[in-house]
């Protein structure tokens, strides 16, 4: 029972003790079961503040290892292994962060079955964090598809008219690439006697430089993987469950999808595809970095025709996510570590959005662009916060986006692997109209003549709630964009080991 | 001839109690008034209790009897308790329902015994005859269990199992024929001699062909599948939920027992039959399920496609280095398939009236909001049944699929995981319509059914998360 007591370990499941005390509360004492929910994520991001305290960002390896045999058969070399390093450590605390955040969002906006919505939601935290700590390919699979599950409920049972559609569409669609893996994980678990990564990617260069797995089924393997990995990220074409998940999931859903569930699909690239298929990663980076090219260009074309601002938002999200597949494709320092950074930094930014999307949509109950107008005038805090999450979103220069995608695009536009630098040349297109469709739809909400709903409906602006929610993201955006200094430094070390393994 | 010693009793003794403890059954029942019937149904429990007990002290231990013709081994002894568990859990169904549908009669219960007799008489033998027997011993309780309500539906049911399942006897019948034609024995290890020493003949490979027909059917392996879903349907829903895990196993554990130890050299031939009949099993299985609207039915196309998916670990059979783990990853299957099965089950029957209504998917919509504990089951037992964790179903594939993959057959492996994306597709309508649909749903509530339904799907999630034992049990479980 030791390892009930390791930091990973509390991180990981310490949701699950909320989740049994919300069990056996009277479903109608809501707000109480709002407050334990809060409370317990709240103390689960306080142990990942601890985590981070003992977090060594100079030592490139795992951290913090809790390693256990858990099924020890023949053949069967399966650990419980928890770890963490400066590729996931970002991601772990960005978790631990948008949770509470995304509860505090929900105050008013959930008030059916809020019992079970914070069951489920607390249940994805767990899973989450596993993902980003598991260092067994066994165990990773495991939290990899259990997040479906409460993710699936909370579209299907709290989302919009279409919810049933978009939860089955999303489940359906993930589970297609990752039963892809699955086989890939089986086939190394049975090739290297083992599902530990770190054991495998010792043993693996050998098994490469034998003939025992030959170039050709080393990129079956890195195609498998990429199949489940790409439909998460959402690689262009594979976006088109995206859409309809944002549009029909409940704000917090659409926080934490954005904020983290898609990120899985982009560390699964750092932190397996890379790794442990490297010949395969190089040759494939060409291919990778046009579809990401294709994604930035495409998903800022179609953000900019929607007329639904939560759509717009989301086609956004395909467009930023491919300036993190290029930048992780880029495979050289500037690009991995800028990938990194964005991925928080489309975590915050577009998670504020979600946030204050849901907040005006809680009031007026539509989402359509041409009905506002003019709201800056009537709700000023809205605005100014909106504005700056906007601005964050498109990349403006002292704010955490630009620095992101500056880095991304330096690293694309040396890059080896990528090999050309017209893909990073036609990328930052994809910058400039992200500025456009951002804008637009900023100029089209506040600003300009008062619309139809601005008109007719008695608009507060945001409470002190509210702005409690978004606040603490705000504070982050301007961190990173002002002095990225810190992050840079906890990611470089890990992002050099793992450059460093690679045969450029 | 010599006279049987204390071993060949030992070897059989869990089978032996049950025989014995149905026979007296029979007669205690006479002194048992008739509208207290269920004193039968603990009587027959409390028999299961004692025979899995004597089995639990047997694990480990080898010994054979009668001539070489029962066999006790780790697998035998993991078939038996998994066997006996599930008569247990089919009594426990059956205990309410019984008296709900007005089916309580006192044969019943000793039906189950007789047949769970014959089941681990299966996993015993070691001769084709006591293969025969068995199957015979296992099969006619269970013919007549599905016609015993007397209704229409399970009268049709009962007479279409019977038929079908004669036509299937007679296959084992005949291939064993064909078979001690070949070798001139009906001994499971005479024959591996004759097969392995001499060159292949076409008279052993058509007779365990035969063989194959008749466990198939008992497995509900496709093209042998026919009867399932009417006979699913029509028989008492309790009886279904034994017959469905039971059979299953018995059916599979013959199956490896037969042709791992009597026929790995005519793997050459027999691996593709395999492959085939698996892969036509997954697909037909999981794609006919889809379009069912009536949760018995689709309950049985889904029997069927999880047949497919242990006939998939099986088939590098022949390999001598894989043919252990993947009997293991069947046994284990087997085992998280059977405790997955019998919660499910269990659900339907808290939904089934008196009427025979309840029965439809739709019927199952807005089950979590007014029974939330009931809803989590079914959604824990339909994870399991698609592989998603924290499941047993989870860790049963990935055992299964790394049997087919380790044994050289990604091609299968990918059809195995494909189905089970469809698979994904019906049995979340079954979650759709719990959570996401508005509905008044009316269920009874007995003490055995909730305990049953509670009981398996703690199983189901604990099981999954320390499998250890589990698998040690199942790995030790080798045929030699």
């Amino acid at each position: 029972m030791e390892f009930l007591l390791q930091p990973l370990t509390l991180l990981t499941f310490f949701p699950i003790l909320g989740v049994i005390v919300i069990l056996f509360m009277n479903s109608e004492q809501k707000s109480a079961i709002r407050w334990v929910a809060m409370v317990t994520s709240l103390l689960t991001f306080g142990v990942s503040l601890w985590v981070f305290s003992m977090f060594n960002a100079s030592n490139p390896d795992l951290q913090l290892e809790a390693k256990y045999p858990w099924i020890q058969v023949a053949g069967w070399n399966i650990y419980y292994y928890l770890a963490v390093d400066g590729l996931s450590i970002l991601l772990v605390m960005l978790t631990a962060f948008l949770t509470p955040i995304s509860i505090l969002s929900t105050w008013t906006a959930v008030e059916d079955r809020v019992k079970d919505f914070m069951i489920f939601f607390l249940l994805l935290e767990v899973g989450m964090t596993g993902v980003f700590l598991a260092q067994d390919l066994f165990m990773f699979y495991i939290f990899w598809e259990f997040t479906l599950v409460p993710m699936y409920f909370l579209i299907g049972i709290w989302g919009g008219p279409r919810r049933v559609y978009a939860a089955i569409k999303f489940f359906l669609y993930t589970m297609a690439g990752s039963i892809l893996m699955l086989l890939a994980i089986l086939f190394l678990g049975i090739k290297t006697d083992t599902f530990n990564i770190p054991t495998m990617l010792v043993r693996l260069p050998d098994l490469y430089a034998t003939g025992a797995i030959t170039a050709g089924v080393q990129m079956f393997l890195f195609l498998a993987f990429t199949a489940a990995f790409a439909i998460k990220v959402p690689m262009w074409p594979l976006h088109s469950w995206l859409p309809d998940a944002h549009v029909e999931a409940p704000t917090a859903g659409s926080v934490i999808l954005a904020g983290v569930l898609l990120k899985m699909g982009t560390y699964g690239f750092l932190r397996f595809n890379i790794p442990l298929f490297p010949n395969a990663a190089i040759q494939a980076a060409p291919w990778i970095a046009l579809f990401a090219t294709i994604g930035i260009i495409y998903g800022a074309a179609v953000s900019f025709a929607q007329a639904d601002v939560k759509k717009l938002v989301a086609y956004s999200s395909v467009s930023h996510l491919g300036f993190v597949m290029l930048g992780l494709f880029a495979l050289n320092a500037e690009g991995v570590a800028g990938a990194i950074l964005q991925m928080v930094n489309h975590g915050l930014s577009t998670g504020a959005l979600f946030l204050l999307i849901g907040m005006i949509y809680e009031q007026t109950h539509t989402r359509e662009i041409k009905v506002y107008g003019g709201l800056w005038k009537i709700t000023p805090i809205f605005g100014t916060l909106m504005l700056i999450a906007s601005l964050s979103s498109m990349g403006l220069p002292g704010l955490n986006g630009f620095v992101g995608e500056f880095t991304i695009l330096l690293g694309a536009f040396g890059s080896e692997a990528i090999g050309s630098p017209w893909y990073a040349g036609i990328s930052a297109i994809g910058v400039i109209m992200a500025a456009v469709y951002i804008l637009y739809m900023f100029q089209k909400v506040f600003l300009g003549p008062a619309g139809e709903i601005t008109h007719h409906h008695e608009l507060k602006d945001l409470n002190w709630r509210e702005i409690a929610t978004v606040v603490p993201l705000v504070i982050f955006m301007f961190w990173i964009g002002l002095y990225p200094k810190p992050f840079f430094d906890i990611l470089a070390p890990a992002v050099e080991k793992l450059l460093s393994a690679l045969p450029l | 001839m010599t006279q049987p010693q204390f071993i060949d009793f030992y070897t059989l003794m869990p089978f032996l109690i049950v025989t014995v403890w149905a026979c007296l059954l029979l007669l205690v029942d006479l002194f048992i008034p008739k509208d207290r019937k269920g004193i039968t149904a603990v009587l027959a429990a409390l028999g299961l209790v004692g025979a899995l007990t004597y089995s639990v002290t047997q694990v480990g231990l080898a010994s054979r009897g009668f001539n070489s013709m029962v066999v006790l081994d780790g697998f035998s002894t993991f078939a038996n308790i998994l066997l006996l568990a599930s008569g247990l859990l089919g009594i426990a169904l059956s205990y309410g329902y019984n008296n709900r549908m007005g089916i309580n009669r006192s044969e019943y219960y000793t039906l189950m015994l007789f047949s769970v007799s014959g089941m681990m008489l299966m996993a015993q033998a070691t001769d084709l005859i006591i293969v025969f027997l068995a199957l015979e011993l296992l099969s006619i309780p269970l013919y007549v269990l599905a016609a015993i309500s007397r209704k229409r539906d399970a009268e049709e049911a009962g007479v279409k199992y019977f038929l079908l399942g004669a036509f299937a006897s007679g296959f084992v019948v005949y291939g064993t024929a064909l078979i001690f034609g070949a070798t001139g024995s009906t001994n499971l290890a005479d024959i591996f001699f004759a097969a392995s020493s001499g060159t292949s003949s076409l008279l052993l490979t058509i007779g365990a062909a035969l063989l194959l027909v008749g466990f198939g059917f008992k497995v509900a392996a496709v093209p042998f599948h026919m009867w399932t879903p009417d006979v699913y349907q029509g028989a008492p829903t309790a009886v279904t939920a034994f017959m469905a895990a039971g059979a299953k196993i018995a059916g599979f554990v013959a199956l490896f027992r037969v042709f791992a130890t009597a026929f790995p050299a005519l793997s050459a031939d027999l691996t593709d039959i395999l492959w085939a009949l698996s892969a036509l099993t997954m697909i037909v299985g999981n794609l006919s399920a889809i379009s069912q609207t009536n949760i018995k039915r689709l309950f049985a196309y889904s029997a069927i496609a999880h047949a497919g998916y242990i006939l998939m670990a099986f088939v590098p059979y022949g390999n001598s280095e894989i043919a252990p783990t993947a009997i293991a990853a069947g046994l284990f299957y087997l085992a998280a398939y059977a405790v997955t099965n019998f919660g499910s089950w269990g659900v339907v029957i808290a939904l089934e009236t008196a009427e025979g209504k309840g029965l439809e998917i739709s019927d199952y919509a807005g089950l979590a909001k007014k029974y939330p504990a009931l809803a989590i089951a079914m959604t824990i037992f339909m994870l399991s049944f698609i592989g998603f964790p924290p499941t047993l179903g989870m860790v049963g594939k990935f055992y299964l699929f790394r049997s087919a993959l380790a044994g050289g057959f990604p091609g299968l492996a990918i059809i195995g995981v494909v189905t089970s994306l469809i698979s994904a597709y019906y049995y979340l309508r079954v979650v759709v319509n719990m959570y996401m649909k508005e509905g008044d749903p009316v269920v009874e509530r007995e003490a055995w059914l909730g305990f049953t339904t509670t009981f398996t799907a703690i199983v189901t999630v604990v099981v999954s998360l320390v499998p250890q034992f589990l698998f040690l049990l199942a790995s030790t479980a080798v045929l030699k």
